[in-house]
């Protein structure tokens, strides 16, 4: 970074630059800031169908915290980041070095293992709805071969209806996990593995207490990312279970919309919208200011 | 760059020759490999087979005849909630709005970034870091009072309000983009740039627009993906009339009557992710890049 002095232009020379803002500004304070607020002031008054001014207090919390669709969706997403954000970093990880250990048709493979990015939640849903029908889907299919005992009903079942959801996830993510991956796999120093080798130290060692520990920034971006995934995660439910059977895949973010859209609960659905929000604030502004002392340090080493 | 490329050179071990855990590891990407090609492939057989077919419960074979009737009908005869006319209109929806709300929010992704990273106008810095939060935000948090202010302009429902909400809602992963981009150009072209009298807007679109051209396909690619695969936002703001595929699919796969027609659903399906799905086979390398570019944030 070079010093401000000299790459700031003067401002009465700025005021393109500042009048071209002006939108982009209401669009942050407004947009942003503003509908945040307005959700988490929604969250304490007495909204229904429409907004009301009547305060309540933090009723809405209450009742939510002692909804039970509210609680299995919480569980729910605690499940999805152990299974699915794990499993797409196990998964993606083993991909990488895979891929990473020259192989043939890397390209191939890679293209392979990403498409499932380009296909959107809804489509991911419903095939592996399909996939997962018990009378005509895959379990069929392999007991039609004599294999009476396989079971990939998973969505029929409340008890396993969310690994089923975490398993298709896994199919949509794994590929975003291991190119992240793979990106920091191949910013490690050769002379790394060089060292490695020449120490004796076995394969598996190396990867655990060498390359690992390396990779550090692109596993903690792969880990935000697919845990951000989770929090959002609406359409691949509503399109492969619609939270069912019960309510045992309801999660977070279809419990707002469908309180707002179709329940006509506003009050209670902000409430469930502003415990996300902080969730999120909670995890980003730490990272946030840690980057930004960071930066600052780095600006000093200079 | 901003953008994290590869090193085009694996920096994995080399190996040793044919070994036992050369022979594990192809098997390891053969079979994971199956996995992820699996559902499509379930998916392009099941299209082209007759119900009768599909009944006999072999999900994998293929199908004995090729029939196009199932494509046919997902196409333009298929029925939703309301009307009886395949996915054909929620494809032409999802065109217009996909295509003005790509265009548009990755020119001023561009505009965007560029003022933030060369001009730094007071505030800069505070306006970039609310876009940034922002985007880590789920839309549950906005969708309610941007359906108000929407409504309140009587926008609520039209084309015009949902290719508004995508530009707007992008804006976090557009201006990033930019932002980083821009960051990594020479400070000084644009001080001689400056020198030989050009103003603001000619710098933006004489040099640095062109300039970006690389990161306009990539967010170009990266927002369209998006954009076409949006669910939350069709739903809520396009309206009856102006529905995108993604949210017409869920409608007919999901309500139906009587017997399931697995093959319709699956030739809709597919119907539906065969653009994005060209758009990432075409595009190839230019898609990867979006996706590091995107996760390597700040």
């Amino acid at each position: 970074m070079t010093p401000r002095s000299d790459t700031r232009p003067p401002r009465f020379r700025n005021w393109p630059a500042f009048i071209s803002l002006t939108p982009v500004w209401l669009t942050a304070l407004g947009l942003f800031v503003g509908t945040a607020i307005y959700t988490f002031y929604l969250s304490f008054t007495n909204s229904r169908t429409m907004p009301s001014t009547d305060l309540v207090g933090f009723e809405h919390y209450v009742r939510l915290f002692d909804a039970r669709r509210w609680n299995t969706a919480m569980v729910n997403m605690g499940i999805l980041c152990v299974t699915y954000v794990v499993g797409c970093l196990l998964l993606g990880f083993l991909l990488a070095a895979a891929l990473d250990r020259k192989i043939r048709f890397e390209n191939t493979l890679r293209t392979l293992f990403l498409y499932p990015q380009a296909v959107s939640f809804v489509v991911t849903g419903l095939v592996w709805q399909w996939l997962m029908n018990p009378n005509l889907g895959i379990q069929n299919t392999l007991q039609g071969w004599g294999w009476d005992s396989f079971r990939f009903d998973w969505i029929e079942h409340p008890e396993t209806a969310i690994y089923g959801v975490a398993l298709a996830g896994l199919w949509q993510g794994a590929g975003l996990a291991m190119i992240i991956l793979l990106a920091g796999l191949r910013g490690i120093d050769g002379s790394l593995w060089q060292a490695a080798r020449v120490e004796g130290i076995p394969l598996w060692r190396t990867y655990v207490s060498i390359i690992i520990p390396e990779m550090r920034a692109a596993v903690a971006t792969a880990a935000t990312l697919l845990f951000m995934g989770i929090i959002r995660t609406y359409d691949l439910v509503v399109a492969m279970t619609n939270g069912g059977p019960g309510s045992s895949t309801e999660l977070p973010a279809k419990f707002i919309m469908d309180n707002l859209f179709n329940r006509q609960n506003i009050g209670l659905a902000t409430a469930g919208a502003s415990v996300l929000l902080i969730t999120v604030l909670a995890v980003v502004v730490p990272i946030f200011f840690v980057r930004a002392a960071q930066q600052k340090k780095a600006r000093k080493g200079h | 760059m901003a953008t994290a490329t590869f090193n085009p050179e694996a920096t994995g071990r080399k190996p040793g020759g044919i070994e036992l855990g050369r022979v594990g590891l192809y098997l390891f990407l053969i079979l994971t490999a199956a996995f992820f090609v699996l559902p499509l492939y379930v998916m392009v057989v099941t299209s082209f087979k007759e119900m009768d077919e599909i009944r006999d419960g072999q999900i994998f074979l293929l199908p004995q005849t090729l029939h196009i009737d199932a494509w046919r009908a997902a196409w333009s005869t298929d029925c939703g909630l309301e009307t009886c006319s395949g996915i054909s209109q929620g494809f032409w929806n999802s065109v217009k709005i996909t295509v003005p709300a790509t265009v548009i929010s990755v020119l001023i992704g561009a505009f965007v970034g560029y003022i933030l990273s060369f001009w730094k106008p007071k505030g800069a810095n505070v306006l970039f870091g609310i876009i940034v939060l922002a985007g880590f935000i789920p839309l549950q948090v906005f969708v309610y009072p941007t359906v108000r202010i929407i409504a309140f302009f009587d926008l609520y429902g039209t084309l015009s309000a949902v290719i508004l909400v995508h530009v707007l809602f992008s804006l976090p992963l557009t201006v990033l983009l930019f932002r980083n981009y821009y960051a990594a150009v020479p400070h000084d072209l644009f001080q001689a740039a400056r020198i030989d009298g050009a103003g603001f807007i000619r710098i933006f679109f004489s040099l640095m627009l062109p300039m970006a051209i690389p990161m306009l396909v990539v967010a170009g690619l990266l927002q369209f993906n998006a954009i076409w695969n949006d669910f939350l936002l069709g739903m809520v703001f396009a309206g009856r009339d102006n529905q995108p595929m993604m949210v017409q699919l869920n409608n007919i796969v999901n309500v139906t009557f009587g017997e399931v027609q697995y093959n319709v659903n699956m030739a809709a399906t597919l119907l539906t992710a065969a653009v994005p799905l060209l758009a990432y086979f075409v595009s190839g390398r230019w898609f990867v890049r979006g996706i590091t570019a995107g996760a390597v944030k700040g």
